[in-house]
């Protein structure tokens, strides 16, 4: 297994809050990865740092052997990475399929037409759609396609972030709390998603605070406290794992000596 | 459905595209003439402005930086170059550029805050480039620059005008649908609903923004350069206004924000009916406070435009409709499992039942 996403001893404060503190995280290629800590150990920084949001005080990023530290989000996403917010995000007076052909620009190689694109073509070409369309119906939420986004449910939110997410075809999605704020119905659904797409190659990093749904679906957790990585391995290591009982329950190191 | 819209719209466009076609042969007075003028102008100004402004949600309240830069760009040439007579309408692609040119800079600087951040500072500019045309002395100061003289008969020089203006109004409006339609107008509307968003999915927001700012900018020059050989005058208090500023976001804003007919409706109410009034009480001051008056009005009750409101009126005027016929068809009636888009059959048939049901 290769590693496809790679952050390297990642610093970053906020005024005197050091919000990540030598943070090294590796996701390999083809698998899902959970990034999980207490409140403010610094899992969505480290998402932020990565996706361009923020930029880091030290330390380095890594897509696919190349450095991107410090790359603006449209880039960060151009070279493959994808990512979904915590507060579901999505683009509320645009239709469900509109919010879909935002980001449908960058779906395969431009068809040998030259480099001039026409910039008042209409947006959404057949094949884009047909795209949107799969993904929509893929997602469960194909019958909203017409509607405005503003007016899905939280739920829906989450799966048609999801699905533009998608649309360009990313080789590594990051999930912020995919599970969180839905119903456990619903849950089963992403969870049997994320799975399939998995399974047809994608990797992801998904940060969650569900335990359940990190322990069923990963195949390697990385544990966070206080800007740094606690410890990391296969879910069944983790869970019995000491140090992260101790940064979950405060107990742990302190009672086995 | 929606081809039936498109061709509506299609349809309604080109009725009133024929209507402003035919309005000076129509009405001659040539009071109405000139309120004609100033009309298309607003409305090319207003749409220009919603081109930026309104499909990206950033509001600027400097367009008149445009407008008075595109009017002075063609005076000071047309002064500098001897241009008289038909040749000056060249000059019009000249305000145009010299307003793009200027939108750059302009909004290489503005574009970098967002909301009351950038209306702050659209304002600080266009502050700033009235006092320019104020004190150097190109620009002619407070003397402001007079338009060549025209050797047009008085007769057909009004009709010349509109139908220049007409054109200009007419493409405007045509670009604002391409671009709302395409992809970068997709863009521009997901800017506005979530710019980070739309960052992390790959949009290059300043690009774009930018892009939009420099287009809306060179219309808005182009029909300012206009005004200004209609005019035949330009002070620095008159090319550089701040009341157009208001004017065309309250026409946006009237009409219905970020479409493409709200602006033009926006605009045939508001401008008719404020030189009508100037015209009427000859008093410029209760003309402007009226204005306000219908700003605050707008705000308070039509805080979307005419269009939106209008269009979800109608939507929900159309579902009660279509929920009162449901109700009155007999249950065993109405095919079963028929397709959803044959509301309309089912609907006719249950009115036609109606008396019937009443006599039982």
């Amino acid at each position: 297994m290769t590693t496809l996403l790679r952050t390297e001893s990642v610093a970053k404060a906020f005024g005197g809050v050091q919000a990540l503190d030598g943070a090294t995280i590796e996701v390999e290629q083809g698998s899902i990865t959970g990034l999980i800590g207490p409140n403010g150990s610094g899992k969505t920084t480290l998402f932020n740092v990565i996706t361009g949001y923020e930029r880091l005080d030290s330390g380095d990023v890594f897509m696919d052997g190349g450095k991107i530290t410090n790359a603006p989000p449209q880039r960060v996403f151009a070279l493959g990475i994808g990512r979904t917010f915590q507060l579901t995000r999505i683009f509320p007076r645009l239709t469900v399929m509109e919010n879909m052909l935002v980001a449908a620009q960058h779906v395969g190689p431009v068809h040998g037409r030259g480099r001039f694109r026409n910039p008042l073509a209409r947006s959404g070409g057949p094949a884009d759609r047909r795209r949107a369309l799969e993904l929509l119906e893929f997602t469960g939420i194909d019958n909203h396609a017409s509607a405005l986004a503003g007016t899905l449910s939280y739920g829906q939110r989450k799966l048609l972030e999801l699905a533009y997410v998608l649309v360009a075809d990313p080789a590594v999605v990051l999930l912020d709390e995919p599970a969180g704020g839905v119903n456990p119905s619903l849950i089963t659904h992403i969870t049997a998603r994320i799975r399939e797409l998995n399974e047809a190659g994608k990797t992801f990093l998904i940060v969650e605070h569900n335990m359940d749904f990190v322990m069923s679906l990963c195949h390697r957790v990385t544990v966070l406290d206080f800007g740094t990585v606690v410890a990391t391995g296969p879910p069944e290591v983790i869970k019995t794992d000491p140090r992260v009982l101790d940064a979950y329950l405060g107990i742990g190191e302190d009672a086995d000596e | 459905m929606t081809v039936n819209t498109t061709l509506g719209r299609a349809v309604g466009a080109a009725i009133l595209l024929a209507v402003c076609a035919v309005f000076p042969l129509v009405v001659t007075n040539q009071q109405v003439a000139t309120i004609g003028i100033d009309t298309l102008i607003f409305v090319t100004a207003a749409v220009a402005w919603n081109i930026f402004s309104g499909y990206s949600g950033y509001i600027s309240l400097g367009h008149a930086v445009f407008f008075g830069s595109g009017a002075y760009a063609a005076g000071i040439a047309a002064r500098d170059w001897h241009v008289t007579g038909g040749a000056e309408f060249l000059l019009l692609l000249l305000g145009g550029v010299v307003a793009g040119l200027i939108a750059v800079p302009f909004g290489l600087i503005a574009l970098r805050v967002r909301r009351h951040t950038f209306v702050v500072i659209t304002i600080a500019v266009f502050f700033i480039f009235q006092l320019m045309a104020f004190n150097f002395s190109f620009t002619g100061g407070t003397t402001g620059l007079n338009a060549p003289f025209l050797l047009w008969s008085p007769v057909t020089f009004d009709d010349r005008f509109y139908y220049v203006a007409l054109v200009i109004a007419a493409a405007t409006v045509g670009l604002s649908w391409l671009i709302r339609g395409s992809k970068f107008g997709l863009q521009l509307r997901a800017i506005r609903d979530d710019e980070d968003r739309a960052r992390g999915l790959g949009v290059r927001a300043l690009r774009v923004k930018l892009t939009a700012f420099v287009v809306s900018g060179a219309i808005t020059g182009l029909i300012g350069a206009l005004w200004f050989f209609f005019i035949a005058e330009a002070l620095p208090q008159t090319a550089f206004d701040p009341i157009f500023d208001l004017t065309i976001a309250l026409m946006a804003f009237l009409g219905g924000l970020g479409t493409v007919a709200g602006p033009v409706l926006g605009a045939l109410i508001l401008e008719p009916g404020q030189q009508y009034l100037t015209q009427q009480v000859t008093n410029d001051y209760l003309a402007q406070i009226l204005l306000g008056g219908v700003f605050l009005v707008v705000i308070l009750l039509l805080p979307r435009g005419l269009i939106p409101t209008g269009r979800e009126k109608i939507a929900s005027w159309r579902a009660r409709r279509r929920d009162a016929a449901a109700r009155l068809a007999p249950p065993g009636d109405a095919p079963a499992g028929g397709p959803p888009g044959a509301g309309g059959q089912p609907a006719r048939h249950a009115a036609g039942q109606t008396p019937r049901g009443r006599s039982l």
